[in-house]
């Protein structure tokens, strides 16, 4: 059996990767799992400067998930390059870098410096986030400026570039093309669907930040979904994500049509999630005389 | 030494009507926690409740472990429902921990409500040494009292005060702690306070130790999802930024701390 699969020019020894904002920098989880084991490790989304991030409270559970306002906290890229890359440099795992900015040129910035750094293997760029050129409207909800700030990140950089879509637009597939025909190597999706709780006794909302990015076990359906609306429309490949909690999740995505998945919440709850989903991945294969997760890929009979 | 363990439920025996003290063994070997450590626990088994919830190191027996906590919302109420032999999901020893006083030093420990688990913790550890600590514990009332009768059997008289006054003094364990250091130079001259309860009292307690420039520590809580520090949801704002109170605490310095 081969599990190695390729999202594009990136190389992965296994379709397994740990998804960005869940796994902190990677450092967070070495005494609690092999981080060698996975095919790659995405680290939390980082900005040209430092970000302080939201006040708390950032975090409430709801119904098989939970609700995030982290605010996009980061150390800023210089300090990653410098505090956090060398302990990553020791794994085969590949490292994937998610980043953002408040404008276009931010982007570019952001994706030209990360470039040049020694064990980055591809960059992830997040455009669920406020653009502030724009009266904050975000990157990834209009398929014009999505195109405009994928097309400005592909000048600046020639790394596998995979951009990361939100799942809170009418038609997935619509940003997806946009992406695709900016030059994107890949695709990640889903990021966090914008949701709400109030607290009925205080009638204030459970987050200091009104609202926040839902994610787990319950948004899974939404997320396959969107992966085989994204699979039918666009040629690159796709990494999957949202709510994977064991092995048989993952594949599910797999056959909607992602090449590889990213295991998010599940980490939280179990610091072994993305290694015993592995696991799973290779137990189910074998069983079934798969020789490669690319015999899975979109292989669902509609 | 993983931090991830599967435990097996010992005992979990309620103590009043909202409280209850469980103990599990580890079903393998864990690093020993100290006072102000704290556990990641599994509710269920399965998706809904789907976080782990965080507990305090309340005592260590044995081969066993023990928290105390009060039913407040679905996790814990499915946590009191666990009988002897079921097995509990759990990460840890996590956080920093309560740091040692200096040598000789006067000691008060200052409980609101369940806080008094992890705070018992350290009175049991600082109990076996020449300078007994001083413990005040405040409560709802007198029926939300806990772990009285342990603590004096590690030799500690606790000096009590509750909301309604129906046993020990009436009003807030900071008025009473506010007396003793009027009446007890050797304490307000110099001493470590450690503290656990509700954000009220830690405030009050806070402004206290700044008019008497005295040293404490409290043990804080924030809704966590990792407790490992990679998730960025615990964050607490102190005078040196924001920190995560899985990773750079629970514990922090009063005077750090940014109410
Ligand atoms: C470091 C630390 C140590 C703790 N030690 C103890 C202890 O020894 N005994 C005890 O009784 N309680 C302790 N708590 C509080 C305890 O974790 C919460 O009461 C518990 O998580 C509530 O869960 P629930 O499902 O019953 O409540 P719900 O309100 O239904 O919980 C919903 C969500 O909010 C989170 N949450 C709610 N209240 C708190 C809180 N106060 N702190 C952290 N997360 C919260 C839960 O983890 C869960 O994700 C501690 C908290 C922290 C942070
Ligand atoms: C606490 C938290 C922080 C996150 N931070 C980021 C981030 O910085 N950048 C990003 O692109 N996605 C971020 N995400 C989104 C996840 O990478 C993932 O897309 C989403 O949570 C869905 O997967 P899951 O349900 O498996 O968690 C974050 C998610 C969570 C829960
Ligand atoms: S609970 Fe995740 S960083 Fe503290």
């Amino acid at each position: 059996m081969n599990l190695s699969v390729n999202v594009g020019k990136l190389k992965l020894g296994n379709p397994v990767i740990a998804a960005s904002g869940t796994f902190g920098y990677g450092e967070e989880y070495s005494g609690f799992t092999d981080i060698g084991r996975l095919g790659a490790v995405t680290v939390k989304g980082l900005s040209l400067s430092p970000r302080e991030g939201n006040p708390p409270p950032r975090i409430v559970e709801t119904p098989a998930g939970m609700l995030n306002a982290v605010g996009l906290q980061n150390i800023g890229i210089d300090s990653f390059i410098k505090d956090k890359l060398p302990f990553l440099r020791q794994f085969e795992t590949r490292v994937i870098v998610n980043f953002f900015g408040d404008s276009i040129s931010e982007y570019a910035e952001a994706a030209a410096r990360l470039s040049s750094a020694e064990g980055v293997h591809a960059l992830e760029m997040n455009i669920s986030c406020p653009n502030k050129q724009a009266g904050w409207s975000i990157f990834g909800t209009d398929p014009k400026v999505t195109f405009r700030v994928v097309s400005a990140v592909r000048k600046a950089t020639a790394m596998p570039l995979i951009v990361k879509l939100s799942p809170n637009v009418t038609d997935i597939a619509m940003m997806a093309k946009a992406a695709e025909d900016a030059g994107a190597d890949a695709l990640s999706l889903i990021n966090t669907l914008t949701a709400m709780a109030i607290d009925i006794n205080t009638r204030r909302p459970k987050l200091a930040n009104i609202t926040g990015g839902l994610s787990g076990p319950a948004i899974r359906p939404v997320a396959v979904r969107m992966v085989w609306e994204c699979y039918r429309k666009v040629k690159i490949p796709l990494i999957g994500m949202g709510g994977i909690m064991s092995a048989e999740d993952a594949i599910e995505f797999m056959l909607a049509g992602a090449t590889a998945v990213a295991v998010g919440t599940a980490n939280f709850v179990n610091p072994g999630a993305a290694v015993d989903i592995l696991q799973g991945i290779k137990t189910f294969m074998s069983a079934r005389g798969i020789r490669s997760p690319r015999e899975l890929t979109g292989a669902v009979r509609c | 030494m993983s931090r991830l363990f599967e435990a097996s439920v010992k005992e979990n025996r309620r103590l009043t009507e909202k409280h209850y003290l469980l103990t599990f063994n580890p079903l393998k070997k864990i690093r020993r926690p100290g006072p102000g450590n704290f556990f990641m626990i599994s509710a269920g088994n399965g998706l809904d409740p789907l976080l782990k919830r965080p507990f305090s190191l309340h005592r260590r027996t044995g081969s066993g472990i023990r928290i105390l906590y009060r039913v407040t919302g679905r996790g814990t109420a499915i946590l009191s429902r666990k009988r002897p032999g079921d097995v509990l999901e759990i990460i840890g020893p996590l956080g920093n921990g309560f740091p040692a006083r200096r040598a000789g030093e006067n000691t008060i420990l200052v409980a609101g409500g369940v806080g008094i688990a992890p705070v018992f913790a350290l009175a049991e550890h600082l109990a076996a040494s020449a300078k007994k600590p001083v413990l005040f514990y405040g409560a709802k009332t007198g029926s939300d009292l806990l772990c009285i009768d342990e603590l004096k059997s590690i030799g500690i008289e606790p000096r009590i005060c509750t909301d309604t006054g129906d046993t020990g003094r009436k009003g807030p364990v900071t008025g009473m702690l506010r007396e003793f250091l009027g009446k007890n130079p050797s304490f307000s001259e110099d001493c470590c306070i450690y503290a656990c309860g509700p954000e009220s009292m830690l405030r009050s307690l806070s402004a206290l130790a700044g008019e008497y420039g005295l040293r404490g520590y409290a043990a804080l809580e924030q809704n966590m999802a990792c407790g490992i520090g990679a998730c960025l949801g615990c964050i607490v704002n102190t005078t040196r930024g924001y920190k995560r109170v899985c990773r750079d605490g629970p514990v922090f310095p009063l005077n750090e701390i940014i109410w």
